[in-house]
């Protein structure tokens, strides 16, 4: 066998190029048919806030989650796929209120959220405590021993201070706005700044 | 069910190859249809897909399907739209190589998927020959075969 019967197999890849503004146009189009066709179980964008870059991710019940870069996104994204299901996309039409609305909050035009929330990934007596804390007026703190109490556990404390720390919709569920007896800060997924920038930013306003 | 990736990891790394291989099985104007419905029937059964599964074997099997349907469904609706300018020697801005896919698309059918998901997918002779049924003999000698008539008619074959 000569080089003439053996030729060095071809570059085709490098003949076919493809542009990222192609890929962009399919991957939109892929995502507006999978939602109409219901096959985009979680749909997924980023936000920047002035708590970092937010990951929020919604099912078409509502919000599911909401990550702090701290939480690492992909890592979040990998649960998410064994926790709820992989049909995930990067889709973000279904989150555009929740971006207008967290919007609105950082910049000290919303006080309430009026958005549908997902409580799937809490269940049990953390999705009590959760389900306690927007009465918690926009600027208010309250304890961890009153929310247990609003939660019908009044020395479960401890356990609603573990429902607080892993709250999967941070901000959304005002989670930040329970605080030790002490006067600490406590537990947040977003890290003790994260907590003391959004009570520093309700005060404020 | 569990460590499998979200699927937007899935489209991320491989939606680049699929699009490729559109291009070269279903043509340059139908490729869009052809990736879209692939990745639309792989979102669909990617829940059930096993974890340690070959993923880019398994979109190809797809493309080759959608592929096939797109190709028949653009033949039915018979309005002739000529997928050569007048020059066709031209190179296209946005990279298109028209004769190269002139030279693919007048192979046969066989060889131009046996070339198609051998050099683009980058799949193995075994695999193809399950996408395109034979024996991984028969679909190395489809590709052997068609890289070939490439050569001969392709204007640039050096450069490939």
């Amino acid at each position: 066998m000569n080089a003439h019967t053996h030729p060095r197999p071809p570059d085709l890849p490098g003949a076919f190029p493809v542009t990222s503004a192609q890929l962009r146009a399919l991957h939109d189009r892929l995502a507006a048919e999978a939602a109409a066709a219901d096959l985009l179980d979680v749909a997924y964008r980023t936000l920047d806030t002035p708590v970092g870059t937010l990951l929020l991710a919604a099912t078409p019940a509502g919000l599911v989650r909401v990550a702090f870069a701290s939480e690492d996104h992909d890592r979040v994204l990998t649960a998410l796929a064994s926790e709820i299901s992989p049909r995930i996309l990067n889709a973000p039409q279904r989150l555009d209120d929740v971006a207008r609305e967290l919007d609105e909050y950082f910049t000290g035009r919303r006080r309430v959220f009026d958005l549908p929330l997902d409580f799937q990934l809490a269940t049990g007596f953390r999705r009590a405590v959760l389900s306690q804390l927007p009465a918690i007026g926009y600027g208010h703190t309250a304890s961890y021993a009153q929310i247990a109490a609003a939660a019908g556990s009044p020395r479960a404390f401890r356990a609603a201070g573990t429902a607080c720390a892993l709250n999967p919709l941070p901000v959304v569920v005002p989670c930040h706005r329970v605080i030790p007896s002490d006067g600490s800060l406590g537990r947040y997924r977003g890290g003790p700044a994260a907590k003391q920038l959004l009570l520093n930013l309700e005060a404020a306003a | 069910m569990t460590g499998k990736p979200p699927f937007e990891a899935i489209v991320a790394q491989h939606g680049p190859m699929v699009l490729r291989v559109c291009r070269a099985t279903a043509g340059w104007a139908d490729a869009d249809d052809a990736w879209s419905e692939t990745f639309l029937a792989a979102l669909r059964a990617y829940p059930e897909l096993p974890a340690d599964a070959n993923v880019e074997a398994w979109l190809v099997t797809i493309a080759h399907r959608k592929a096939i349907d797109v190709t028949r469904a653009a033949a039915r609706r018979a309005v002739p739209v000529a997928d050569l300018p007048e020059d066709p020697a031209a190179d296209q801005p946005d990279g298109r190589d028209l004769d190269l896919h002139a030279a693919l698309a007048a192979l046969p059918h066989k060889q131009r998927a046996a070339v198609a998901y051998h050099y683009l997918a980058g799949l193995p002779y075994r695999d193809v020959a399950a996408i395109i049924g034979g024996s991984a003999d028969a679909a190395r000698r489809a590709a052997s075969d068609g890289i070939a008539s490439l050569r001969r008619s392709y204007p640039k074959t050096g450069e490939l």
